[in-house]
Order: C-alpha cells, then structure tokens, then sequence
C-alpha cells in the first residue's frame, strides 16, 4: 500500500491535511538540550494552567459532586459503567484519532487483563483461578494486557489503513473463540463469576461510590496522560507519522516504532479499564470479549468523537443512557437495532461525533458574533490537536 | 525473493507439513484422509463467502464488514423460499437474488456517496451488520434453521479407504469448483470482467477511457452480495442457520483474504484451502484450539508476507 493509497483511505487531499494541527506540531524537538527544555516545560504547565477555563472547573466539580445528589443506581450503573467505558474507547481514541490506526482489538486488551486477573486472582472458579494478592494480579493484568496489545501492534502495523481494522478484527474475534473453545484456562462459555474488587484501607470498592470514586481518578488520570501525550514530542511525533508516514522517515523517525509504541501505550490504558471493567461487573465471559463488545468500543468513541481525548467519555455517557433508558421506549430486546441506527446516522452525518456537532454550534455562534462585531472570533481549542481522520472528505 | 530464499522458505515450512502428514497417515490413514476430505468441503464453502469479500475489497476498496450479514440474511431468505416453493434450488437461487439485491442497494443507496472514504465506509458496513443481525434476530428468533436438499443430495457415498462420507459435502467441493471457475472465466474472459480488473488496477484511467465506473461497481457489489448469500444457502444445508454465523463467516472471510491476499480470487481460494484444512486438523487432533491454528497462519503470513500469499503490493 503505497502513500497515496493510504492518504486515500484516511481522506486526507492535499489541501484536506493542510497541517490542520499546525500549532501542535509546530514546537520541534527541543528535549534534547536540557536547560531549554525543562524551560520550555515549566513554561508550558504554566500554560496549561492558564488553559483551566470555567467550563473545566464545572465539570470537574459536577463530576466530583455527582454521586451525592444521584440514587446509588446512577452512581454505578450509569456514572461508573460510563467513566470505565470511556477509559478503554479513550484508547481507541488516542490511537485511531491521533495515531490513525482504528484498531477493533482495544477490547480484546481490556478482556485480556480482566481474564488475567479473574485467572490469577480470586474467583467463584477455584479450580482455575489462583487466588493471588490483588496488588500484583493488578500489576501483572496491566502488564499482560500491555504486551498482548504491543504484540497486536507489532502484527498490524506493518499493513495500514483499513487493513488495521480486519486484522485487529481478526485478532479480536480469534481471542474470543478462543476463550469460549478452551476450558483448561479460560473456563470456556461460562467464564469467571465473582471477581469482585478487594477491600482496601477499609473501603469495600465494590460499592457504588467507592468505585464511582476509582473509576472517576483513572478516567481523569487517563484523559490527562493523553492530553499531555499528544502535547509530548512522542505525541507529536505519532501525529506526525498519521499525517505523513514517509515525511516522517525522511526526518529520522522510525514510524513502525512509533505505531508499535502507540498501540502499547493505548494498550496500557486499556488494561487499566480492563481491570476496572471486570471489577465494575464482577464476572467475565466471553461474552465480554465478543464481536459486539468490540464494535461497542467503536461505537463509544466515534458517538463521542475522535478529536478530543474527551469525546469518549462523552460517548459512554449517551451510550450507557441508551443501554438504559432508550430501551424502555422501544423494545427491551432491540436495543442493538437502536444503537446501529444511532451509529449508522453518526458514521453518515456527523463523522466527528457529538463533537463534531459540538463544533458546529460554536462554529455557528462565532459567525453570528462575527457579524455582529467586525473582527471573528478565532481560536477553537479543538481543531489545533488533531484531523479527525473520519472527517469527509468535502468538509473543511 | 530469490531462488535460494524461496527454497529455504519453503523448505522451512514445508518440512514440518511432510513430517506430520506422514506420521498423521502412518497413526490413522483413515482419521487423517477423512480430516483432509472435511478440511477441502470446508475450504469450499470459505472460499464461496471469501471470494465475493475480495472481489469487493479488490475494486472498491470496501471493506465490507457486512458480508457476514449478507451470508446470514441469504439463508434465511433462501430458507423461507426453499419453506414456500418447495424447492431446495429455487432456496439457492432465492438466497442469492436477495444477497445480491441486497447489495445492489447498498452500493446504489450508501456507499455511492461515501466514495474514496473507505474508512467511514468500512464503519458503515459495521453499523449495517449490527443492524442486519438484530433484524434477523428479531423475524427468524433465536432457532437453528435446517434446509430440506433433495434426497440424492443428503445420502452417502463410499468412497476407498474413508468409507462412506457426505455426498453434499462432495457436491459442495465441486459447486466451490465450478463456481472458482466460472469466476475465473468472467473476470478473465468476459468484457464486464475486463472492466473490473481494469478498475482493480487504475480506477481513475477506467473511468477515464468512458467507462461507466460506477455500473462496473454496483454489477461488482452484487455478484460479490450474491456469492455471500449463495454460500448462506449452500453452507446452512451443510451445517445449519443460526444467530451468531454471520460473524463466524466474517471471521473466516477474513482471515482468508488476509492469508491469500487481499483483492485476488485466486488468493482467496488458496487461503481458503490453508485455512479450511488447518482448522479441520486443528479439530480433529487438538480440540479446543482449533482456531489457534488458522490464527497461526494469519500471524505468519502477515509477519512474512503482508500483503497476502498472492497479493500484490498495491
């Protein structure tokens, strides 16, 4: 697959690329000289504190307060099926929307760790599971879940585009089977029951505010790591190989690297929401792996959106009030039939998600206000991180 | 490659192939040539549900994740025709009219307007399963659909060494024969097929030279529809129909046009043949991780030779 084939696929035209993330790109290496760079950095987290508008400061505290003024139910159901969803889809995110890899095995990850630590950890399965300290079932879930996901990497990336999504797709549905053919260590159809998560400096995390709690510091501790990722020479290198993989090499960059660490890094993040998953349902199946759980990641982070690392928590949350609420009013039974339509109206007409909407409104009142004043108001936080590669083609 | 690579690749993997087959032959020839039988049946009906993903994939660079829908929808329909008009091949013919209908109006009704952006597309295609399979799920439930093939069809023949075997799973082999053939002959000798490996190659230059390209693509969605839903006939009178089989044949149209090369017909059919026979030995010797082993292959294949055994660098 050649470069034009590739820019094909992610429909970048020449005029589409247009170095849209130009201010992200624009800082060059300069890690390599010490003095200016641990500037450049405390420069930076000033201005990234400058950055803390009003609108952060609401959601973090509606999000803090959230769970006291809500019944239990949407404390968990709702607030932490959402946050833990969202941590795995923002894996998804970071690698399709700023790597440019759609991967469809982000789950086959998650679902890897969960069975890791239903396999080492406790469960209502004896036979199998090995009932060691959570501590390190955590550490090695997480690790495990990172090397399968480094592993899945380094075989998908050396095809690209839209071969990303068979393979993963491949990868993702062969685990399942998998886990559902063998009994010997995945427990075949039944799975693991009661993996519940420890008790810990006295509080039972299984209850709905605890986690509710655990979810939320991931959530924003991943949502953060990515924020500043894509900000780090890493990340805007990783931009860089999405945009241009052969540029990239001509300047030194090796972009299989790049992909390979993108897909561990992704998987990382993953894992933890794995781990966390699997804690928020207290049982895993391979069920919880299945092709519907894959796509249900996808479905997560396009709803929200790829162009901010905020867009799938976003998703999760219009995602698991579907899964709830939608239902009631049509059929129990269909609620796959409602959340297709859902996705198949967004992937038609607004491929960047309820962001993209979102944009559009601001886009929008900008305009009324520019007609108002003389002078338009610019500076979209949003469009400078990164090209949505499920942008069309004619939209700029 | 050179000679000396291409020998020693081939030595490498053939090697182990000859020491099993040999001591599979020497354990249980009967086992051993049963497994290989029911690995070539198998590989016909991948290489029906493949061939029609890749000659898809090829020119349009759709990658249809709704294939396996098309698969499914077409059984049950040709299941309902075969129930009405007493027919098991008006069920075959019912099964791939409605596929290809089906994916007529696809290409005319979505794809058309979402041409060069083959990821939305492919994301399209992952909505319209998720949507096809809940639709199917909601009309025919959750039983298990039996075709009704004429009598001659479903006994046995005794065949030397193995004994009696299926004679439908031998007329499926044969069926994936003729069919692969008659492919081959309309891609290689007709005009339309003419047109679609030009547009294979250079879809700008086809359409360049007065060629109405989009015609080419939606006759190309439908045989390509058309085979899915044929192989849902042909391959529920084999097995059965059910909820679920639409990602199972996904799943197998996948890895075979990833192991084959993806795009090429001739491609699908080898992969096909590596990964119907691999999965069936994997049953048949090491229950359980039967699909470990085509995943070997894929992991191999694409670690080796990314582009497929028979795909070109595009």
């Amino acid at each position: 697959m050649s470069a034009a084939h590739w820019r094909k696929a992610m429909n970048f035209t020449d005029a589409g690329r247009s170095w849209s993330g130009g201010r992200a790109i624009a800082p060059p290496r300069q890690t390599t000289r010490t003095a200016a760079g641990s500037a450049t950095t405390s420069r930076g987290w000033l201005q990234s504190w400058r950055q803390i508008g009003a609108r952060h400061v609401a959601v973090l505290l509606a999000v803090l307060v959230y769970p006291w003024i809500v019944p239990p139910f949407f404390t968990y159901q709702i607030g932490g099926q959402a946050l833990v969803l969202g941590l795995i889809a923002l894996s998804l995110t970071f690698l399709a929307g700023y790597g440019g890899m759609l991967s469809l095995a982000q789950m086959t990850v998650a679902g890897i760790a969960g069975y890791i630590v239903a396999i080492l950890g406790a469960s209502g399965t004896p036979e199998i599971s090995l009932g060691w300290p959570w501590w390190l079932v955590v550490v090695l879930a997480i690790a495990g879940g990172t090397l399968a996901a480094t592993l899945i990497g380094w075989l998908s990336v050396r095809t690209e585009g839209i071969y990303t999504i068979m393979i993963t797709l491949a990868v993702g549905m062969a685990f399942f089977y998998l886990a559902q053919q063998n009994y010997a260590i995945f427990n075949g159809f039944q799975g693991f029951q009661k993996v519940v998560p420890p008790v810990v400096l006295g509080v039972d995390w299984r209850q709905p505010m605890p986690f509710y709690y655990l979810a939320l510091f991931w959530a924003l501790a991943g949502y953060l790591f990515v924020k500043y990722l894509i900000r780090a020479p890493f990340g805007i290198a990783l931009q860089g190989v999405r945009d241009n993989a052969r540029r990239m090499s001509a300047l030194g960059f090796s972009p299989v690297a790049h992909r390979v660490a993108a897909y561990a890094v992704a998987g990382f993040i993953a894992s933890i929401g794995g781990v966390l998953l699997v804690w928020y349902n207290g049982l895993i199946t391979p069920g919880s792996v299945g092709t519907s759980w894959m796509i249900n990641i996808l479905i997560v982070a396009v709803l929200g959106g790829m162009r901010h690392p905020v867009g799938p928590f976003i998703g999760a949350v219009v995602f698991v009030l579907l899964q709830n609420f939608a239902i009631d009013l049509i059929d129990r039974e269909r609620f796959n039939l409602v959340i297709g339509l859902v996705f198949l109206v967004i992937v038609l007409f607004s491929p960047d998600g309820l962001l993209g909407w979102w944009d559009k409104l601001r886009e929008w009142a900008s305009r009324r206000m520019a007609q108002s004043r003389t002078n338009p108001v610019r500076g979209n936080g949003w469009r400078s991180i990164g090209v949505a590669q499920v942008r069309p083609a004619g939209r700029r | 490659m050179s000679f000396a690579r291409r020998w020693f690749w081939a030595w490498l993997f053939g090697l182990p192939v000859l020491a099993l087959t040999i001591w599979g032959i020497a354990d249980n020839q009967r086992l051993f040539l049963v497994t290989a039988l029911n690995g070539l049946t198998l590989a016909a009906l991948y290489f029906l549900v493949a061939s029609g993903f890749t000659l898809v994939f090829g020119l349009l660079r759709n990658v249809n994740l709704a294939h396996g829908s098309l698969y499914l929808l077409g059984a049950y329909v040709g299941w309902v025709a075969g129930e009405y008009l007493g027919s098991w091949f008006l069920a075959v013919a019912a099964g791939f009219l409605f596929a290809a209908l089906m994916g007529l109006l696809l290409q005319i009704g979505v794809f058309r307007f979402m041409h060069g952006q083959d990821l939305r597309q492919t994301m399209a295609t992952i909505a319209l399963s998720i949507i096809a399979a809940d639709v199917a799920l909601w009309v025919w439930g959750g039983e298990i659909y039996q075709f009704d093939p004429p009598r001659w069809i479903i006994g046995a023949t005794a065949l030397p060494i193995v004994g009696k075997f299926p004679t439908y799973r031998l007329v499926l082999l044969a069926m994936a024969i003729v069919i692969g053939l008659a492919l081959w002959w309309f891609l290689a000798r007709t005009r339309v097929g003419m047109m679609i490996r030009a547009g294979v190659d250079d879809r700008a230059m086809l359409s360049a030279s007065g060629i109405d390209v989009q015609m080419v693509f939606a006759i190309t969605f439908a045989i390509g529809a058309g085979l899915a839903g044929f192989a849902g006939v042909v391959g529920g009178t084999a097995l059965s129909i059910a909820p679920g089989e639409d990602t199972r044949y996904l799943l197998a149209s996948l890895v075979v046009v990833i192991v084959g090369g993806m795009g090429s017909v001739a491609g699908a059919a080898l992969g096909a043949v590596l990964v119907g026979v691999a999965e069936q030995f994997g049953l048949a010797y090491a229950p359980t991780y039967g699909i470990v082993f085509s995943f070997v292959i894929m992991a191999l294949v694409l670690a080796f030779r990314p582009q497929g055994i028979l795909g070109r660098r595009a």
